[in-house]
């Protein structure tokens, strides 16, 4: 059985007490909202990308524990990063939430995400924890403003 | 003294022991812990005479209804139209013709706003319904108004989720030709005093539908007392199983409505030019219906008016009013929805802790608890929150159930800080 402290990990509770890079970004050249209609999340992203690097991000939004800490460590972990890393940072992160639980994950390249793994045992959390990522990814690609994950 | 002894005798009562026994989902363990269930709100549980009437069904007397000269036909057919008429006697309505099947209380209302809203809603008139209905009390009548050119307006609803009075007397107008209105907020757990309401939109002319989806299970419904036009009921919030629902309306206004969607067994005649239509309430039941659903339907209300719903609902008064108590007394949590009379939910939210992280950390305690906006949006908005954790009970429910629920909430508390 899996246990509580899987889920809610002190890295997590933490990013979801005092959320990092938490607020409006001034002089943002890329934007997206996202939005979970089954739960009520909502997040915007913006970005300042320079020369195909992300040099500020920062996130304004509502939501519970898990999307609100992931939307957290997010930021911390593109910020400085060039896009195309990004994205593929968000393809690992991806694979690792939805590889079922009976099957081993490569969490190295993940750093302090790797804390993310435990949602895995939650079937229901994991739209939670992409849905910022999702939303990063549009704001990236320029795609339609608003992210749907339900 | 005498006077409470009288009352100690006479008072109704509930075996719990033994109406717990009747649910078999509710003897389960999960995550290690005995099953709470606290989510009725959204479905409840089914007693073991509603899965054997099921079971019963399909493997004695399945057939279709209203066709066969067969003795398989003769059975399905006896024990849906019995079905039908169980539920005549729930709702204390007159007579069978006016009880349409439909597959929830969403299909009845939807049913309601083409049949009837068509035919009868016009560019310049109003539709009034309440801040506090469910999304299927509200879209169907968008929808209506959309087509129509009429008006949708709104009742408000106080900080305490109690419809607005005055509001009330300034909305209702002779323009307003129909109110609909929730017996039972899913989101709040308002009682509304749907007497009263009917006898003032009648007042003004208007016809009332009332969605009494949170109110079959947990009180006496008498359709005839309450004087409106429209009540929907659906069948799996009342032990019965998905699938099924009511649309009760007063005969001469079903009568006067074109039929809902055409095909079989809503008909009299056809030719491949036209046709004409069956009599009530068949005109509104095209196509093969939920036979094994009815006739669980009617298990499950044979059911529950063998309890009485005088013993139900002083058992769950008792209950919920202890689980109000004690969640007033859990530092941080805030009550959405304190109504003048409460029926069986309990909606809150708690500082700092999204509800959703309150769902899951519950759970694992073995509670199952409802977290979201309820298909009630605008109710959420009224209260400026994203959503809410709602524990909603039934009979069944026990005072160890809200024992288990508070020491979930503290535990949720502890992890979250």
């Amino acid at each position: 059985m899996s246990d509580l402290t899987d889920l809610y990990q002190e890295l997590i509770l933490d990013h979801n007490r005092r959320p990092r890079n938490f607020g409006e970004l001034a002089d943002a050249d890329r934007c997206a909202h996202g939005h979970n209609p089954l739960c009520g999340d909502r997040w915007t992203v913006a970005l300042r990308v320079d020369d195909g690097v992300i040099t500020d991000v920062r996130f304004t939004g509502a939501g519970c524990a898990i999307s609100k800490a992931s939307a957290s460590l997010m930021t911390e972990a593109v910020r400085e990063r060039p896009v195309a890393d990004a994205l593929a940072l968000f393809d690992r992160f991806q694979t690792v939430l939805t590889t079922p639980i009976d099957r081993d994950v490569e969490t190295d390249t993940l750093g302090k995400l790797s804390v993310f793994a435990g949602v895995r045992e939650f079937p229901m959390r994991v739209k939670c924890a992409s849905l910022a990522w999702h939303t990063l990814k549009a704001a990236l690609l320029d795609e339609a403003s608003v992210v749907k994950t339900e | 003294m005498a006077g409470e002894q009288a009352a100690l005798v006479t008072a109704p009562t509930l075996d719990l022991a033994a109406v717990r026994a009747d649910f078999p989902a509710l003897a389960q363990q999960v995550h290690g812990r005995p099953l709470v269930y606290l989510d009725n709100g959204a479905t409840t549980q089914k007693p073991r005479a509603v899965i054997e009437a099921l079971v019963r069904y399909y493997e004695d007397d399945n057939a279709n209804v209203h066709r066969g000269v067969h003795v398989l036909s003769e059975r399905a057919t006896a024990a849906y139209e019995g079905a039908r008429d169980l539920v005549r006697q729930l709702l204390h309505a007159r007579a069978v013709s006016e009880i349409v099947f439909t597959r929830n209380a969403t299909e009845a209302i939807n049913l309601v706003a083409r049949a009837w809203g068509d035919a009868n809603v016009h560019a310049g008139d109003e539709v009034l319904i309440t801040a506090m209905e469910h999304h299927s009390n509200i879209v169907p009548w968008q929808q209506l108004c959309a087509r129509s050119g009429a008006t949708l307006r709104v009742v408000p609803i106080d900080d305490g989720g109690n419809l607005v009075d005055e509001a009330l007397d300034r909305l209702l107008t002779e323009r307003t030709k129909l109110f609909a209105v929730t017996h039972v907020s899913n989101a709040l757990g308002t009682v509304n005093p749907v007497a009263g309401l009917v006898a003032r939109a009648k007042a003004v002319g208007a016809h009332v539908l009332i969605d009494g989806s949170q109110a079959v299970g947990h009180m006496a419904v008498d359709v005839e007392a309450l004087g409106a036009d429209f009540y929907v009921i659906t069948g799996h919030k009342l032990f019965g199983p998905t699938g099924i629902g009511v649309l009760w309306g007063r005969e001469a206004v079903l009568d006067a409505m074109p039929p809902f969607m055409g095909g079989g067994d809503m008909i009299r005649t056809v030719t491949l030019e036209s046709s004409t239509w069956n009599d009530l309430p068949y005109k509104f039941e095209a196509g093969t219906p939920h036979i094994a659903g009815a006739i669980g339907l009617g298990a499950a209300i044979r059911y529950v008016r063998a309890i009485g719903f005088d013993a139900i609902q002083s058992h769950e008064a008792a209950i919920v009013g202890a689980a109000v108590e004690r969640l007033r007394g859990i530092a941080g949590l805030r009550l959405i929805g304190t109504p003048r009379v409460r029926g069986g939910l309990i909606s809150f939210v708690m500082d700092g802790v999204h509800p959703h992280d309150i769902g899951t950390i519950v759970d694992r305690e073995g509670v199952a608890i409802r977290t979201g906006h309820h298909c009630a949006q605008p109710v959420m908005d009224r209260y400026g929150i994203p959503a809410t954790a709602r524990a909603s009970f039934a009979f069944y429910n026990s005072a160890a159930d809200v024992d288990a629920l508070v020491g979930a909430l503290e535990r949720v508390r502890a992890i979250m800080g």
